[in-house]
């Protein structure tokens, strides 16, 4: 399986029935494809629409009904729609129970780094700050290293995107959470043993007792 | 209301004017506007968005003819001529979160001086701002932001002004409509008053000081 197949799957498995969840650009929006049956989750775009849907078929696109990267998108029933002042209220406001985002960096505390490298990429923080900020829960989905250079780090190097850590992280090799502010391997995906996890990550990691594998 | 054309419309903006641009990705962007603005060679602009679009797109458009000297924005990813520009010197980008920026607008169309946010605290945001703590939680001070002009996009306008947008197009538009000196707006339909009824009204027309008529 694919990497970001692996992250998208296992994330799904943190929806929960009726939940309000933001999906950034990149892996998150894969998470999607992959919503369990029998649920009903309500997917927010920030640029202003509760419900986004899949993508149209060819030729049904409506030029003004696009997702938080532009993209047609469609619209499920019981959607709707508003300005991005309410939309930001949802989120600052604590009424989106779980962002998605990808990420640069995590430190070992779970604090964030995923909107601008220095002198290299700038593309501004969009939505980012407050999504973090704001979500009751953050997960972040990413590739465990880049390039084979460690992404789950002890401190930062690139800017912080908030001071609020996160809640999960989920990569093609584990899935890490913060239980006291300390990284904490959950689970590792099939195949992937610990000391592989732990060479591919510079932060301390906290081995949870009874690791589990990874379920996709 | 007095309908205007497009271009009695654009030459109402000065150059080095500060304008509220709506539209999200392009999305929702008055077009039209942006279009006569280019065609005018209205330079030296400062231009409050959300994002700057992409070449050929919107806000694009007064980006890649070189009439924006500033910008404020909470994305420019979708842009590398934006990002060229800003390398090279000739175009400010102040980048700021998005719920921010909207929020800082809003703060200006209600009469407000700020608002306080926990967005951006302890972050490269907080840079030279006023650390306010309310009930043991940080917030930054983010102070109104107000422009000479907005230009708002509607799916439908009546005779007399009254807009309503079509679903994510609404984007920034009913918020920058209250935080310029100016409000400027197009729609894709003209209807007459009635037309659009009072609970779908997103914009009232006494705030629309220009409608452009159709050509």
């Amino acid at each position: 399986m694919e990497p970001q197949i692996i992250i998208a799957r296992r994330i799904a498995l943190e929806l929960r029935d009726h939940m309000l969840v933001n999906l950034g650009i990149g892996i998150p929006t894969l998470v999607a494809n992959f919503v369990p049956k029998d649920l009903h989750v309500y997917f927010q775009s920030e640029n202003g629409l509760i419900g986004t849907g899949p993508v149209p078929e060819e030729g049904m696109a409506h030029p003004m009904l696009t997702d938080a990267g532009g993209r047609s998108v469609g619209a499920l029933p019981g959607a709707c729609t508003f300005d991005s002042a309410f939309s930001f209220g949802l989120i600052r406001g604590g009424h989106v129970d779980m962002t998605v985002l990808g990420g640069l960096q995590v430190d070992q505390h779970g604090r964030l780094a995923n909107w601008m490298i220095p002198g290299k990429m700038v593309p501004g923080m969009g939505g980012a700050m407050d999504l973090v900020t704001g979500a009751k829960r953050v997960v972040v989905a990413m590739q465990h290293t880049a390039r084979s250079a460690p992404k789950i780090v002890k401190r930062l190097t690139l800017p912080l995107t908030s001071m609020r850590p996160i809640d999960l992280l989920v990569t093609e090799l584990a899935t890490i959470g913060f239980p006291d502010g300390r990284a904490t391997l959950l689970e590792t995906a099939p195949g992937v043993d610990v000391a592989t996890v732990i060479a591919a990550t510079e932060a301390e990691l906290i081995i949870a007792d009874g690791i589990r594998e990874m379920p996709t | 209301m007095k309908a205007r054309s497009v271009s009695e419309a654009v030459e109402r903006i000065p150059e080095e004017a500060s304008l509220m641009i709506g539209g999200f990705m392009g999305v929702g962007t008055p077009e039209r506007l942006i279009d006569e603005l280019v065609r005018q060679g209205k330079r030296g602009l400062t231009v409050i968005a959300n994002d700057t679009a992409m070449p050929g797109r919107g806000i694009g458009k007064l980006i890649s003819a070189g009439l924006v000297a500033r910008t404020i924005v909470s994305h420019i990813g979708l842009n590398p001529e934006t990002q060229k520009q800003m390398i090279a010197g000739t175009l400010a980008v102040d980048l700021v979160p998005q719920g921010t920026l909207i929020e800082r607008i809003r703060a200006a169309g209600h009469g407000l001086g700020g608002v306080l946010t926990p967005t951006g605290v302890g972050t490269l945001v907080e840079e030279g701002k006023q650390v306010i703590e309310v009930d043991g939680r940080a917030y930054l001070l983010e102070i109104a932001l107000r422009a000479d002009f907005a230009l708002v996009h509607a799916m439908m306008a009546d005779y007399f002004g009254n807009l309503r947008y079509a679903l994510t197009a609404r984007n920034f538009n009913p918020v920058i409509a209250l935080a310029a000196d100016t409000c400027i707006a197009t729609a894709d339909h003209i209807v007459p008053v009635g037309v659009i009824p009072p609970d779908d009204v997103m914009t009232p027309a006494p705030v629309v000081d220009v409608l452009v008529a159709n050509s």
